[in-house]
């Protein structure tokens, strides 16, 4: 007869890792309700309780929506799909030689180029195109020109960090292959690199346009054209009922944009 | 081919240019970079400061909020838990909060709650749900089929079979989908200050109004430091759990 004082009984975690684990999520649970309460420390709970009846408010003004303004959203939605396209086309060539500079397998200088793409990367894509367009439209004044260019700056750091991971991805033993052959690193390049990483720079590009065609529709609150600066205008005026049209129109881009690009990446990938 | 060339050629003729502004404008672009180069941290510290106060307890808060809203979701929108009607009403939850972007849903939050990180919160809360349930969906849709099966055969009522059979199967790539949120709310909680929904994106937006480059270049590295930070502890924690 075995007692039961003197069984170890199998236990899935040990004491410490139970300990652990409880502290873990004590602190967890503790920042979160210190940031909750300095977060809250200055919302006015009288407009957070009056929200649904802003809501309703706000609601009955959106509907019905004004179609006739429809006539009117054609020209900045052809803004907005220009916006986006160009940008994503000067953000792939620009990101094309960044990408080869970082990869480590083709870089010319692991310690003094490839550190340099990297810090162009990063900024890229730490910056929100928003913020990139909040930009230039200070420093160039407010149009598409602003609006491209910040699509295409945000899309370098995108583009090239994908591309620079697919291109230390390839096989090298091709690589070697083409060497032995007498090849340049131009040739290399031509022959050995880029056959291998070209469905993965299609994938990207097209992921990337997609993902500018719902970026492209918003930049225009900040004065960089398109459907955003009639957004802009009509919550300016209050235009409600103007406002559920383009959120209607910009839905419907959005995923016509998806579906294309789920197309394309199908076809190539 | 020649289709795209004709595009290439309309799209570039319906961009107009204003050279001589863009020409006028080049000179403050130096003084942007240059304000970048040299930033300014000290005299607008006040105002950077309760913007990243702002930014960062909106992240937390949000993302705390949004995983714990998505995980009933995600259950619901996983094909082989949930009942169809379930299904069809978690899935519909999730495209309605993925198709708009958080700038559109922070500018009616705003017109509704009013100014300030609560909008916010409730924006990047709204946006982590699609996110998060979608992806934990797929992730529960993924799951080995087999050990579910084993723990249905022990006559586990459906609540056990979540609790002992799915849970430790999906448990490290729901804190790693967790800890990517939190580095995309950072990102965006820097954005959506531009409509009014607080966060270090206000502060952003008056200094680049005032033309005070300093500041905003002081502001953009603190924001691309903070990035870069978030970014590779959560993808260190996300190697530790996995």
């Amino acid at each position: 007869m075995i007692s039961g004082a003197d069984t170890q009984i199998w236990q899935f975690r040990t004491p410490k890792q139970h300990i652990l684990r409880w502290l873990g999520w004590f602190w967890l649970v503790a920042l979160t309700v210190f940031c909750w309460n300095l977060m809250t420390e200055d919302t006015i709970w009288a407009f957070v309780a009056d929200a649904p009846r802003q809501a309703s408010d706000i609601g009955g003004r959106m509907l019905p929506p004004r179609w006739g303004y429809l006539n009117q959203l054609w020209q900045p939605l052809w803004d907005t799909l220009n916006i986006a396209t160009l940008g994503t086309l000067i953000g792939v060539i620009i990101a094309i030689p960044v990408a080869f500079l970082a990869a480590g397998n083709t870089t010319p200088s692991r310690y003094f180029v490839r550190p340099v793409a990297l810090l162009i990367i990063v900024t890229s894509r730490s910056i929100n195109s928003l913020i990139w367009a909040l930009l230039l439209v200070a420093i160039i004044g407010p149009g598409l020109l602003a609006g491209i260019i910040a699509i295409g700056l945000r899309s370098i750091g995108f583009v090239a960090k994908l591309l620079y991971e697919a291109i230390e991805e390839i096989d090298e033993k091709q690589v070697e292959a083409i060497r032995a052959t007498g090849a340049s690193g131009a040739q290399i390049i031509d022959y050995a690199i880029i056959p291998q990483i070209l469905p993965a720079f299609w994938g990207i590009s097209v992921f990337r346009w997609d993902i500018n065609i719902r970026e492209s529709t918003i930049l225009g609150l900040v004065g960089a054209g398109g459907l955003g600066l009639q957004l802009q205008s009509s919550l300016s005026t209050l235009a409600w009922n103007q406002v559920t049209v383009i959120f209607l129109v910009i839905l419907a881009t959005v995923i016509v944009s998806e579906w294309v690009s789920a197309k394309v990446r199908q076809a190539v990938l | 081919m020649s289709g795209s060339v004709v595009y290439l050629i309309l799209a570039i003729n319906s961009v107009e240019v204003d050279w001589f502004r863009v020409y006028e404008g080049l000179e403050r672009g130096w003084r942007f970079i240059q304000g970048f180069l040299t930033p300014d941290f000290s005299s607008r510290w006040q105002d950077i400061q309760i913007g990243l106060i702002e930014s960062l307890t909106m992240t937390l808060t949000s993302t705390v909020a949004g995983v714990l809203v998505s995980v009933p979701i995600g259950i619901g929108a996983a094909r082989n838990l949930a009942p169809a009607p379930v299904y069809m009403f978690c899935r519909s939850i999730i495209t309605l909060s993925r198709s708009f972007q958080e700038i559109i849903i922070a500018i009616l939050l705003v017109s509704m709650f009013g100014f300030g990180p609560f909008a916010g919160f409730l924006t990047l809360t709204f946006a982590s749900i699609g996110f998060l349930s979608k992806l934990l969906a797929e992730d529960i849709e993924d799951c080995d089929s087999a050990q579910i099966d084993a723990i249905r055969a022990s006559g586990a009522r459906w609540w056990q079979v979540v609790n002992y059979a799915v849970q430790p199967q999906v448990m490290p790539r729901l804190i790693g989908l967790s800890l990517y949120r939190l580095d995309i709310n950072f990102r965006e909680s820097s954005v959506i200050g531009i409509v009014g929904a607080g966060g270090v994106g206000a502060t952003l937006n008056t200094a680049i109004d005032r033309y005070e480059y300093d500041s905003a270049g002081a502001i953009l590295i603190i924001i691309i430091a903070i990035v870069l930070v978030v970014e590779y502890s959560s993808s260190y924690i996300r190697r530790w759990v996995q």
